[in-house]
């Protein structure tokens, strides 16, 4: 290389003190730049189809749990109409919205009947006021009656509307002088199609009579020119005589709930598209028009859940440390061949399956269980007093404990086999008992490994869900087994993925902490 | 054990066996669930203790059947298949992929290399509860929820982090001069991963794909989420079992993983030993 750039200095008009050149000329800098670049590429190169995959089948199941856990978009999907009408509506003022919005809560319960979506959305909102599931599916049976009268009105006057002909080339026309029409046709023609019909040739709804029948009554035909003008004007004179449908009286006559002010806030208060009620129902509280507030004493539930999965997860930690430290403080000054072998008690429940371990322990447990007879056998207890040791927090402390000892012991005995033992010798030759010298020398020595230890058993421990749902009865489960069973029972996904998201956060923090104080490196395996 | 110096004192004497024997309880408290319930596997009857026969260690008192029951019952038996088959798909995934990220992440110059480990490594301090939850509402959407590929998926996401972190160990003590001196002799960059590095390595990859395949073996949660009946594996069965109606049938086939997980760890053991002596570093 040097060659190479005194022959180029010799030849081009390069200063001597020029930047040092490489074999090809290039200045040096420039290419090792080039050669870090290339090799940082490569890594990159090596590294992305991981990344992808986990970011993939990862880290979106994680996102998407994150955005259900505030996503409300039920409400504007399945009443869009009722969403715009209360919009302005402002429940301190007046108890109750204007008359626009039962007429268009009317309207999407039809559409939603239609497209059986109304018991779905009755059951979202029955999570924040109870009795709404029941209103609305009382209101979907009944609502096709409200607007009986235009239907009748109608067909009389031309009985060629009672097929589907004249609404579907209304339809087509999409005149704007009907904006109303042409949005229940809309609906009418998404939801035909939708169920493998054709909308041309599909039952018209009542919905489409009532429609139609409300534009005519407000004077559209003033500005129609569109198909069909001379039915329509006759429509509009049969119209004439009929009574206007006051649909707040109707919708009070399908259920009188419609004119309790609670069902109307709730829907204004879920109306948005994102809400907090999930995260506030999981903190126990309330969102509702005074505001939030807390729940009721008995209807406080995950504060409990919460708390109790964290005391248990700690009594689960000091367990391990009590039971894990005096192991691995002999294994860590044993014979290496005798600790070795020791080992294999620690490693054989560690790599043995969970499901097996938490068998065990349902076998052994139980009332007619192998340890119950062993006391009735030894006489401790009588055999009508035998213990319940499953099914209650105690059988997920026992299970627990056990299935995450080695947890325990693994990076407590990693960190004492450091302590050198010359340590403890000096502290006794200066005259320490065998007691001061083990706690003031080698238990602070110790402490960073009973740290490591705690920290992994404790994030392991409150995410837990199969061991307490298999001996946690109802006593003994975690906050897990609730999220569980809101996905799987009770069908709240929205609650379950607020549950998780906090407990995510819990178990993120305290990684972070694990991170500060062991290092994500230093996790190690068997 | 050590004999005790002549010098100890009676207190002394006493603490020390005192302590050994509280250790002693606990290896016990450790090791006695998993052993008890092996001879349970052998009861002629469907208890779950043990009968006066077994005690008096009477033949008759024992039998095969559970064992019979498992490999009967089309139920065990269709769990058995599909772990078989999740769990080497998964591992497959997982050990391929991890390796290959392993030996781009041990690289000297990886720009954002702690943001990438942490992603890498979250499903391991991700909760199972979590992931499962994630999994099931994002593979819903997808339409993967109920699918093989869905579960498999999901195994493989678990088990990577196993192989990255066991790979990564094993390369921290690869020596780099040996791929430069494969290269120097003229071979390509295939061939010196083929012939010189894969071999270094290879105890590393195969101890993270046990862990893996193990991962995968032993997983309810995201089976239990993303999977539906038709993708039922032995957890499944055994958690749906423990749940329901719990049957010895249940001990018979715990008997069997813990036969299982005694030669993994075996394998993996003999594995690491192998590895160290590879790599000069005397075993400890």
């Amino acid at each position: 290389m040097s060659d190479q750039s005194l022959t180029s200095s010799a030849a081009a008009p390069t200063p001597s003190n020029g930047p040092m050149l490489a074999a090809d000329g290039t200045p040096l800098k420039k290419s090792l730049n080039r050669a870090l670049r290339r090799q940082k590429t490569r890594a990159l190169m090596l590294i992305a189809p991981l990344l992808i995959f986990i970011l993939v089948t990862f880290i979106a199941p994680i996102a998407d749990m994150l955005f259900r856990s505030v996503e409300n978009q039920i409400v504007s999907e399945t009443l869009p109409r009722t969403v715009v009408a209360i919009n302005e509506w402002e429940p301190e003022e007046t108890p109750l919205p204007p008359n626009d919005a039962f007429e268009a809560i009317y309207r999407d319960i039809f559409v939603a009947a239609e497209e059986k979506t109304h018991t779905r959305l009755g059951s979202r909102l029955n999570y924040e006021t109870t009795g709404i599931s029941s209103l609305f599916r009382k209101s979907g049976r009944a609502v096709d009656d409200v607007g009986e009268r235009y239907v009748d009105a109608i067909s009389d006057a031309l009985p060629d509307w009672k097929g589907a002909g004249p609404w579907a080339v209304l339809g087509d026309a999409a005149h704007p002088a009907l904006p109303g029409y042409n949005d229940a046709w809309k609906d009418f023609a998404r939801v035909s199609t939708a169920s493998g019909d054709d909308p041309a040739t599909e039952k018209p709804w009542e919905l489409l009579f009532v429609a139609l029948a409300e534009e005519l009554r407000a004077g559209a035909l003033n500005e129609y020119d569109g198909p069909l003008g001379t039915e329509l004007a006759q429509l509009s004179t049969a119209l004439e005589p009929v009574a206007p449908v006051d649909y707040r009286a109707a919708m009070v006559e399908v259920d009188e709930d419609w004119e309790d002010p609670d069902i109307w806030a709730t829907i204004k208060t879920y109306a948005p598209p994102f809400t907090p009620g999930y995260f506030l129902n999981a903190a126990d509280m309330k969102y509702s028009a005074d505001g939030i507030e807390v729940k009721q004493e008995s209807e406080r539930l995950y504060g409990m859940l919460f708390q109790r999965t964290l005391l248990m997860s700690l009594t689960i930690t000091l367990a391990t440390i009590l039971l894990g430290y005096p192991v691995a403080f002999l294994m860590a000054n044993l014979p290496m061949r005798i600790s070795n072998l020791l080992m294999i008690f620690v490693l054989l429940p560690f790599w043995t399956s969970l499901l097996v371990r938490t068998s065990a322990w349902k076998v052994l447990l139980q009332q007619e269980g192998v340890i119950n007879d062993l006391l009735v056998w030894i006489g401790l207890i009588a055999d009508d007093g035998r213990l319940v040791m499953i099914n209650n927090a105690t059988g997920t402390i026992i299970a627990m404990t056990h299935i995450l000892l080695p947890f325990m012991i693994l990076p407590l005995y990693s960190v004492m086999q450091t302590i050198p033992p010359s340590y403890v010798r000096a502290a006794k030759s200066l005259g320490a008992t065998n007691w001061t010298a083990f706690w003031r020398v080698y238990f602070p020595q110790s402490v960073p490994g009973i740290g490591a230890g705690s920290i992994l058993v404790f994030i392991v421990a409150i995410g837990y869900y199969i061991t307490p749902e298999l001996v946690g009865g109802t006593t003994g489960v975690f906050i897990s087994n609730r999220i569980a069973y809101h996905i799987s029972t009770s069908l709240n996904w929205g609650l379950a993925a607020a549950l998780g998201s906090i407990l995510l956060v819990v178990v993120l923090i305290l990684y972070w902490t694990y991170d500060r104080i062991v290092g994500i490196d230093n996790v190690k395996l068997g | 054990m050590a004999a005790l110096p002549p010098y100890t004192t009676l207190g002394q004497r006493i603490w020390h066996y005192t302590f050994r024997t509280i250790v002693g309880l606990v290896l016990f408290f450790l090791i006695a669930p998993i052993l008890v319930i092996i001879p349970l596997s052998f009861n002629a009857e469907n208890f779950f203790t043990y009968t006066p026969g077994m005690l008096a260690l009477d033949s008759e008192a024992y039998s095969l059947k559970h064992y019979r029951d498992f490999f009967n019952n089309s139920d065990w038996q269709q769990a058995m298949r599909n772990s078989l088959m999740i769990a080497p798909a998964a591992t497959l995934i997982s050990v391929g992929l991890g390796t290959l990220a392993a030996i781009g992440l041990s690289q000297s110059h990886v720009p954002f290399r702690r943001a990438i480990m942490a992603i890498l490594i979250s499903p391991m301090i991700v909760p199972l509860i979590i992931s499962a939850a994630g999994m099931y509402f994002f593979y819903s959407r997808v339409g993967l929820q109920g699918t093989y590929l869905g579960v498999v998926l999901g195994h493989a996401a678990l088990g990577i982090p196993f192989v990255i972190i066991t790979v990564t160990a094993t390369l921290v003590g690869f020596d780099r001069s040996l791929t430069r001196a494969a290269a120097n002799m003229g071979a390509n960059p295939v061939t010196t991963f083929f012939r010189v590095q894969m071999p270094l390595i290879l105890p590393g990859v195969i101890s993270g794909g046990l862990f893996a395949f193990i991962t995968s073996f032993d997983e309810v949660v995201v089976v239990l989420f993303v999977g539906s009946a038709g993708q039922k594996t032995l957890p499944w069965q055994m958690f749906i079992g423990l749940r329901e109606q719990i049957s010895p049938t249940i001990l018979a086939v715990a008997t069997i993983l813990v036969a299982l997980s005694i030669m993994l760890l075996t394998t993996v053991e003999l594995l690491r030993r192998r590895s160290e002596r590879l790599r000069g570093i005397s075993p400890g």
